[in-house]
Formats: structure tokens, C-alpha cells, sequence
């Protein structure tokens, strides 16, 4: 059955519309204006034309970033899905079980992310942090301050830690939504609990792994404030994401132009890689 | 109220849903929209309800144009083929409901739905959630939902659908007391010919977006108008045969009788499964067959037969312990055939309808 | 294929049922033949899914004890009962192409690539969808789908059985003819045991050769179509089978005469005294309208034209009547009068049908 058709209802999503203008758009304008001029103070601008944006490609220092920055999302899906998917398949499907897993799944979601990061800053230290000072007891030399590969790892586990309980709640959803035919019937065909998995349940699952994917891939790619807190970027550049960086550029250097030309194009790599992950994600279900 | 559709029509993307179509629906009555799934049924029905906007057209009531006004200012009910209630509220509250959006004074909700209550069997139910009724009983609160406020049009949309076979039965031989009681225009929607038989008033076949008959029940039921119609209009399905006519007789191999004053040509013979025999019975003609299958319901027997290319499908009265794949001769009264030109039209309507 | 014994099976969903009612399915013993084709039929908990669990190894049944041919599978999972089962919504794998669909419980036997091939060619054969193997699943109408689950069991050489819960629910009034009358012909070649649930008496009584009826957790009669039609067991059965379903007047039966409304009609045979609620059972196909005279007084309500034969609705006293005519035969248009038929009239005592022969309760 189609759809009813109403006309009407987009008079409905007009305030909306104009609440998105407003706080999205026109301050997006802002930034392009700023990124083909240049300013030295006062209210002085001068004609840059791609100036900015020509710099901000050839920069050695954004190209580092940038290559952190897709290693690092890359690894937080490569991780956060698959751990994701395997929490949803083995949490309880109902009972007070259920309930209790639902709710101990949702609480790191509800920790302000400047917390997470104080959490993870004090629990890694190795002199009173029970993380780091357990793994230093153990004779494992661990110090996320100066060795970039802790660092790395810390802010790595403290994601996962994080937003593993998203992607894990979407499947969960996911999942309880086939019905009980279905696995009666691999029962009945006696399909491997492997073959269960990517026959009956990756399929149904399509739908809300996009949106996991898709949600863990912008949000890690603009991780700001977490590893702000515990590393501050460091130790050096190690841990300068992006985000970080464009900070770094705008506020502490105050260079608006190249500061502006470096959001512009951010903000295309995202568009761009969420754009080819739905592609590729959907192109399975329009073909019959 | 008089409910009046006029060259309303429907697309969507670009796909007809509705073609063209006219339909008068009188003051108190009760009207059937018989065709199978994605004839158009429910399209149609939106569409008087006012919750689709046609793509052509216009919409009276009682000859006021309507097209435009909400589904909100137009008294009308729906019933759905899913059990729509208020889970959390009880029946009472449920029937409730709609006088209370309509700010009906307290005492005079009370009336109506204990009145209305009483007429849907709900009575003894009042105070409790729809969860902990029947299937049944669920669809009856939702029908006196609709019913309760009056409303002038009440569109139901294969409400038996998700029922239980007996109950469906139990409902459907309500609703046309419910109908009567209630004085709205009643639109129903079926996929199941017997449904609109046993509901009677008039019948709108539908088949592929176009009503292709609206007339009184057994008049589109006996005097189809074309072999589409009939087709639609038949469970188990009409059975057809290709003959030829010759000098006013028309003949199936060596079966033949008298065709009355058509043309010579091709025509489409059409007879319903009921009106084939085992036996000779005065005026028939006999039909050589081979018995694929027999079915056997407790009162009567439906054969499965194959004559050259055409499969037919038989009801005959009695238990029939037939040998499967065997030839099987069965008698046809001719008085019982139509005949359709090869475009599908009517060409002459079975003899015995006229006397119906 | 086997043949499937139900001994003094009974199931109750509570850990410790002690009242009658606490049983979903209370004590039963059926056997069913080897090649049967058996209906399951009843209205919605009435017992018949949970007797299906039982049989598909979903449910573990509280007593008794459930055999295919000789060998005790109550504890024995599903995936080693080698039973077959189409759902009432139809499952397939839509990722997959008919012929992977159709493939899947072979190849996950470990059965030979070659052997597979030929298998599914047979049963895409059989089933009709020889023409639309390579095609995706997913995009195929229910009744396709439908017949892929069917395929998808048939397609085991060494099934026991092939279970249908409910397998037309989604299917269009003209698909099903043409859904049944495969299934039954396949039955036909093929031989298996099926076994059939459905709310449907259509259904039931058209696919099986033994129709077990359900209420409230029993099993109240099981027998051939027409049995179940023409010697009701229980006023249940006289109800819930045929359309309109058997009419129910309360009557005091004295010998060879029921007397009803201060009316008395003859019987067929004599009874002796009988106790309890009694009542005369008489199917709307064998009672004649009359005007005045002989029969029960007859209130006519309505009449509805169902094509072939039209329903004459009225009250015979308090009770509901029912009377069917043939179409064609005229209805006396003062009809006040209903006669039945005494060979097709029944006495019901307490719900039970009370044979004549030996004038005990079929209970």
C-alpha cells in the first residue's frame, strides 16, 4: 500500500525549516564569507578568492590531521560495530534481565561528554588512576601523557566505552523486531547459528546498522571534547583530530580565513563519506 | 445525506489508483465495494472520506461540494481491518471518546454510548481494556466507536479481515442489523463475494481502479456486465469456454443449445461452479472432463476439472468420492450460461437470471 | 514420512496445574497415519498452536508422550525432528535467490552440490517456480513466498512430516483456490503427512482426509469430513462446522418425539429418558419451510441471497434457526413453520451427542 499523500503537510514542517535556516544555515553563510576573505582586524576584509582554501589542502600539518582522523574513525567502527552487534545478539530478549541489561547499557550514554573525558583523564593516570596504576603494578609500562600509542589506545577504549551501548541498543531493536518464525524455521532447515546470523538476522538489521554506522562515522570524525580533556591533543600532535585542530587554528592562531576554508572542507569530507556509506549500504535493498 | 462522487479520480507518482469514476450513494444505504486486493477499494473509500484529495473531481454531499473541506468537518467514520482501539482506556471511555472531542454534555455521552453499547453486544464489557477482549468484541468497540457519533458516512475497510472464520460469520450476519439500526450511509469494503452477498444493499465490483458495475447486490451478482464483473463476482472463480455460434445455437464439442437472437461469431461462454452436475437434469447439456481433484466440505464437493485448456472448478451437492484424473461427464442446464463477445462485454446474461 | 502417535499428551503453561482449566491442552491420545493429510482446526486458544509446538519440538509437553513411528521425540529438538513447517506469514531468506532458498536445508545437511542441484529442479518443479529460481526472494507475492517455504520442506528427502500453521492468512480469495488445489495435489503424488492448523472449516475440510476438531484444550471430535458434518459428536462441532453451523433448540425428548414450544416433531429413533440440558441438533440444510401445520413454530426475520442457495434467518422459540434453500426453490412467502428431516436430526444431552444405537453420550 502507498503512502497517503499530503500536500498539506509540509505547511506543517515549515517552523522547522526556518528554525534549521536560522541556526544552520546562516551561519554556515558566515563561514563561507570568511573563508574567501582575509582580515587583519578592525572590520577590514580583503578579497581572498580560494587563497585559504589552496593553503588549507597543501598544509602539511591538516593533512596529518585528517590521515589521524580517518585512521581514527575507521578504527572506532571497525570496533564499536562488531562489538556492537555481538552485545545486542547476547543480551536477554525479555524479562527482568532485559530491563536491567537495557538500563546498564544506556548510562554511559546519559554522561556529559567533558565528564567522560574527566573520567577517563583520572581513571588512566598511573599515580592515582585505578586504571593506569593497576597496569603499572602489573609491570606493564603504561602512561598515556608521553607515549602516543597509550594515548591513543586510552581514548580509543574510552569511546568504545562510550558509544559501544548505541550501536549495541540499535541492533537490539533491530532484532527484536523478527519474529519467532523466522528462527523456528533455520531451526526446521538446520542452519548453522553463523548461517542464522547473516541470513535472517544481518538482513533485518540492515536498516538500523546504517543509522549506527552512519552515527558513529560523523560523530567520531568530530570528536572534540573527550580526548581535549584527556590529552589535550598530545603527547605532540598524536592525538590532534581534526576537530582539535580546526580549534587550535581558529581560536588560539585566530586565523579566520584558513579557519573557515578548513570548516568548509571538513564539512565536505563528512557529507562525502556519509554519502558513500549510504550508498553502499542501500544499494542491496533497491535491487529485488 | 446523499453521497455523491463525480469524475473523482486518483494518481500517485504518475500510477492510477482510481480512474474516473461516478458513483451515487443513496440516503441510508448500504454499499459494498467487492475486488480483490489493490483494486482501488480502499483509495476510494479515502477518498470519500476526505483524507485523500482527488487528483479530479469533486465530491457532494447531499449536493454540497465537499472536495475541500477536512475530514474533520465531515462526520465520518472508519473502521479498519486492524482492531483500532485506545489500549490504555476502557471500553466505555473508548466509545466514549469522540463525543468527549465533540464536547457532548456528560449525560448525554452516557446515553449514547450505553445506547450504542447495547447495539454492539458490549454491555457486559464496559468497564473493561480492549487487550482483554475478544478479536470480535474488539472490532465491535471499534464499530461503536464509529457508530456513536453519528456519523452521516461510516467506511469499513475488510473489517472482518483478522478475524476467526466463525466469528466473522457471527459479525457479518450483524452488521446488516447494525445498519439498519444506525441509518448511515454504509460503505464496506471486501475481497470475499460471498461477504457482499450476504450483506446485501448494492454492490460496486471493482477491478484494477475502475468500478465496473454498481447495482443492487443479486442483480450484479446474476446480470453481470461484463465477464470481468463476473469474474470478480464469483468464489470459486466463474468458469469460461471459448464457443462459437452458428445460426442462433451455440455449442461446446457435441454439447449444443439454443442461443436465442445473437449474432453469429466467437463468444466467451461463462457458468458459475454451482450450476454444474453430476446428473442429468431436464434441458442440460453434457461437458466431457477429466477430474483433476476433489474437495470435499461435509455438505458438498468441489471437483476440480480441466476441459481441453481451461480449467473449471465444480459444486455439486453431497459427499463424491470420485477416482482422481478419470473422465467425468458433467451436466451443464444452459439456462445457467453467459455469454460475453471476446472483448468481455455482456452479450446475453444467463437465461434464468431474467426469471430470478 | 511416519507415523506420528500422541499418547495421553497434555501441556499446561503454569509449573503446577491443578484445576481443569489450568491446562492449555488437557489429556489426549491420537494417532495419525503414515501419507495422512490431517487438519488441526478451532477458534483462536483453543489449543491447536500449542498441540502444533508440541509437535514441531517448540514445546516440551507437561505429560504424556509424543512418537514418529517408533521412537520416543518428546525431548528431542526441533532441528532433529526432520519435520517441515509453512508459517502463517511467510518466511523466506531474502537475501537469497529462490534456488539458494530452496538449496538451504540441504546444503546445510552437507549434502553434495550435484545432488543439490537435481533436488531443487525437482522441487522448484513440483511447486511450479521452475522459471523464477534465479530470481531474489524478496520481491516475490506472498503466495509465491508461501510455496518457497513449502518447497523449502519438501525438498528434504527425509521428511516426517510437513506442518502448515494457518498458511492462506495473507492470500488473496483466488489465490487460495489455486493454493489448495496444489496442495492437495502434491499430497497426491507425493505422499507425505501433513498436518494442517487452521480457524478456517473451509479449509480444513477441503485439505484433510481427518479433521480433528479443538475446544478449550480438547480434542472433541476427530473424523472424515463428513462425519464431522453429518454426526456432530459435540454441539461444538454442529456449530463450528458448516456455514450457517447446526442448529441448537432447546427440546424434551420423550421416546421417538422431541417436543419444542408445545410442538412436537417425530424422530428417527427412540430414546430413553435423558438428563440435563437436552437439545434437538438439526443442520440448516435439512429443514423445510412450511406454512401452518406439522413442524416447529417459525418467526422469519430475514432472508439472505448468497447465490447458490439463499439463508432463511428466524427464532424457533427463544433459539436462533437457521434454513437453507436452494436456489431456484421458491420460499413460501408466509412461512411459519420449520420441519426437519429425521434421518439428520440429533439429540444433544449436556453437549453430547447421544448415539441412538447404544443411547450413551459420545463423551
Amino acid at each position: 500500500m502507498d503512502k497517503p499523500l499530503n500536500n498539506r503537510a509540509w505547511f506543517l514542517v515549515l517552523p522547522v525549516l526556518a528554525l534549521v535556516a536560522f541556526s544552520a544555515v546562516l551561519p554556515l553563510m558566515t563561514v563561507v564569507n570568511y573563508s574567501v576573505q582575509d582580515t587583519f582586524g578592525g572590520n577590514q576584509f580583503f578579497w581572498a578568492g580560494l587563497e585559504w582554501f589552496e593553503e588549507v589542502i597543501h598544509s602539511d600539518r591538516i593533512r596529518a590531521a585528517l590521515g589521524r582522523q580517518i585512521l581514527f574513525s575507521a578504527i572506532i567502527l571497525a570496533i564499536e560495530i562488531p562489538l556492537g552487534i555481538f552485545v545486542a545478539l547476547n543480551m536477554p530478549k525479555k524479562g527482568v534481565w532485559a530491563s536491567f541489561c537495557l538500563v546498564l547499557m544506556a548510562l554511559p550514554l546519559l554522561i556529559p561528554w567533558n565528564v567522560v573525558g574527566t573520567i577517563w583523564q583520572v581513571f588512566g593516570r598511573v599515580d592515582i588512576g585505578l586504571l593506569g596504576y593497576a597496569l603499572s603494578s602489573l609491570g606493564i609500562d603504561y602512561n598515556y601523557v608521553n607515549d602516543p600509542i597509550d594515548a591513543w589506545v586510552t581514548v580509543i577504549v574510552m569511546d568504545v566505552w562510550h558509544w559501544t551501548s548505541l550501536v549495541a541498543l540499535l541492533c537490539y531493536a533491530g532484532l527484536q523486531s523478527i519474529p519467532d518464525a523466522y528462527y523456528q524455521a533455520a531451526r526446521i532447515d538446520q542452519a548453522s547459528r553463523w548461517k542464522v546470523f547473516r541470513y535472517i538476522e544481518l538482513p533485518k538489521m540492515q536498516g538500523v546498522l546504517l543509522i549506527a554506522v552512519l552515527l558513529r562515522f560523523m560523530d567520531s570524525f568530530m570528536i572534540y571534547t573527550e580526548p581535549f580533556v584527556v590529552t589535550g591533543g598530545g603527547p605532540g600532535n598524536a592525538t590532534t583530530f581534526l576537530s582539535i585542530d580546526l580549534v587550535k587554528m581558529a581560536v588560539g592562531q585566530f586565523d579566520l580565513g584558513p579557519a573557515a576554508a578548513f570548516s568548509l572542507i571538513y564539512f565536505l569530507v563528512i557529507l562525502l563519506i556519509s554519502f558513500v556509506f549510504y550508498t553502499v549500504m542501500t544499494k542491496e535493498q533497491e535491487t529485488p | 445525506m446523499t453521497l455523491e462522487l463525480r469524475g473523482i479520480s486518483k494518481s500517485v507518482g504518475g500510477r492510477v489508483h482510481v480512474h474516473s469514476t461516478d458513483l451515487t450513494l443513496r440516503p441510508g444505504s448500504m454499499n459494498v465495494l467487492l475486488g480483490p486486493t489493490l483494486a482501488g477499494k480502499t483509495t476510494l473509500m479515502r477518498l470519500m472520506a476526505g483524507l485523500d484529495r482527488p487528483t479530479g473531481g469533486r465530491v457532494f454531499w447531499n449536493g454540497q461540494d465537499v472536495t475541500d473541506q477536512r475530514v474533520q468537518d465531515r462526520r465520518v467514520a472508519m473502521v479498519y481491518q486492524q482492531f483500532i482501539n485506545y489500549p490504555s482506556m476502557s471500553v466505555y471511555d473508548n466509545i466514549a471518546s469522540p463525543l468527549r472531542l465533540m464536547r457532548v454534555a456528560r449525560d448525554e455521552i452516557d446515553r449514547r454510548v450505553r445506547e450504542t453499547a447495547e447495539m454492539m453486544r458490549l454491555t457486559p464489557m464496559l468497564q473493561r481494556r480492549p487487550l482483554e477482549l475478544s478479536g470480535g468484541q474488539q472490532q465491535r468497540c471499534a464499530l461503536a466507536r464509529a457508530l456513536v457519533k453519528g456519523a452521516g458516512l461510516v467506511l469499513l475497510d475488510e473489517p472482518l479481515a483478522n478475524l476467526d472464520y466463525k466469528l466473522r460469520e457471527e459479525l457479518r450476519a450483524e452488521i446488516p442489523r447494525i445498519f439498519e439500526e444506525s441509518g448511515a450511509i454504509f460503505v464496506y469494503a471486501t475481497t470475499e463475494p460471498e461477504e457482499a452477498l450476504l450483506l446485501g444493499g448494492h454492490t460496486a465490483a471493482l477491478w484494477e481502479g475502475r468500478v465496473t458495475q454498481f447495482g443492487p447486490t443479486p442483480q450484479v451478482y446474476r446480470a453481470p456486465r461484463d465477464a470481468i464483473t463476473a469474474r470478480v463476482f464469483s468464489d470459486p472463480p466463474m468458469n469460461f469456454k471459448e464457443v462459437a455460434l452458428k445460426s442462433g445455437r451455440a455449442g461446446i464439442h457435441s454439447a449444443e443449445w439454443d442461443a436465442g437472437d445473437l449474432r453469429d461469431g466467437r463468444y466467451l461462454a461463462g457458468f458459475r461452479a454451482a450450476h454444474l452436475s453430476l446428473h442429468e437434469t431436464p434441458g442440460s447439456v453434457p461437458l466431457a472432463t477429466v477430474l483433476d481433484t476433489t474437495e470435499i466440505t461435509g455438505a458438498e464437493t468441489f471437483l476440480h476439472l480441466r476441459h481441453g485448456q481451461d480449467r473449471w472448478v465444480g459444486l455439486v451437492e453431497g459427499v463424491h468420492k470420485l477416482d482422481h484424473g478419470q473422465n467425468l461427464t458433467v451436466w451443464l442446464d444452459p439456462a445457467h450460461i453467459y455469454l460475453f463477445t471476446p472483448e468481455g462485454a455482456l452479450a446475453r446474461a444467463a437465461p434464468y437470471a431474467a426469471a430470478a | 514420512m511416519t507415523r506420528i502417535t500422541l499418547e495421553n499428551l497434555a501441556h499446561s503453561y503454569l509449573p503446577n496445574p491443578s484445576r481443569d482449566e489450568d491446562w492449555a491442552l488437557k489429556p489426549m491420545t491420537l494417532t495419525w497415519q503414515d501419507g495422512g493429510a490431517y487438519a488441526l482446526l478451532g477458534s483462536s486458544g483453543c489449543g491447536k498452536s500449542t498441540l502444533l509446538n508440541i509437535i514441531s519440538g517448540l514445546l516440551v509437553p507437561s505429560q504424556g508422550r509424543i512418537l514418529f513411528g517408533d521412537s520416543d521425540v518428546t525431548g528431542l529438538p526441533t532441528a532433529e525432528r526432520n519435520i517441515a513447517q509453512v508459517f502463517q506469514f511467510p518466511v523466506v531468506y531474502d537475501t537469497m535467490s529462490v534456488r539458494d532458498n530452496l538449496a538451504f536445508p540441504l546444503r546445510n545437511r552437507g549434502l553434495a552440490e550435484a545432488e543439490v542441484g537435481a533436488r531443487v529442479a525437482e522441487v522448484a518443479e513440483m511447486i511450479g517456480m521452475s522459471d523464477v529460481l534465479d530470481r531474489r526472494a524478496k520481491g516475490l507475492t506472498a503466495d509465491a513466498k508461501q510455496k518457497i517455504s513449502l518447497g523449502r520442506g519438501m525438498v528434504r528427502q527425509d521428511v516426517n512430516a510437513i506442518l502448515f500453521d494457518e498458511p492462506l492468512t495473507v492470500i488473496d480469495p483466488h489465490m487460495k483456490w489455486e493454493l489448495r488445489t496444489q496442495l492437495k495435489d502434491l499430497h497426491r503424488r507425493f505422499g507425505h503427512t501433513m498436518i494442517y492448523v487452521t480457524h478456517d472449516q473451509t479449509e480444513a475440510l477441503t485439505f484433510a482426509d481427518q479433521v480433528v476438531v479443538m475446544y478449550d484444550g480438547r480434542v472433541v471430535q476427530a473424523g472424515t469430513p463428513e462425519a464431522l458434518f453429518n454426526a456432530p459428536e459435540h454441539t461444538f462441532v454442529g456449530y463450528f462446522i458448516g456455514s450457517p453451523g447446526m442448529n441448537l433448540i432447546e427440546a424434551r425428548v420423550e421416546g421417538a418425539t422431541a417436543h419444542v414450544e408445545g410442538a412436537s416433531v417425530a424422530l428417527a429413533h427412540g430414546y430413553a429418558p435423558l438428563s440435563g440440558k437436552t437439545q434437538l441438533g438439526i443442520r440448516p440444510e435439512f429443514l423445510r419451510l412450511g406454512t401452518g401445520g406439522a413442524g416447529l413454530p417459525f418467526a422469519l426475520r430475514r432472508i439472505e441471497d448468497v447465490g447458490h442457495h439463499r439463508i432463511v434467518r428466524g427464532h424457533v422459540g427463544g433459539a436462533e434457526v437457521n434454513v437453507i434453500v436452494p436456489e431456484g426453490q421458491p420460499i413460501p412467502e408466509a412461512a411459519d413453520r420449520v420441519i426437519p428431516d429425521p434421518a439428520h436430526a440429533h439429540v444433544y444431552a449436556d453437549d453430547w451427542r447421544v448415539d441412538p444405537a447404544t443411547q450413551e453420550r459420545a463423551a
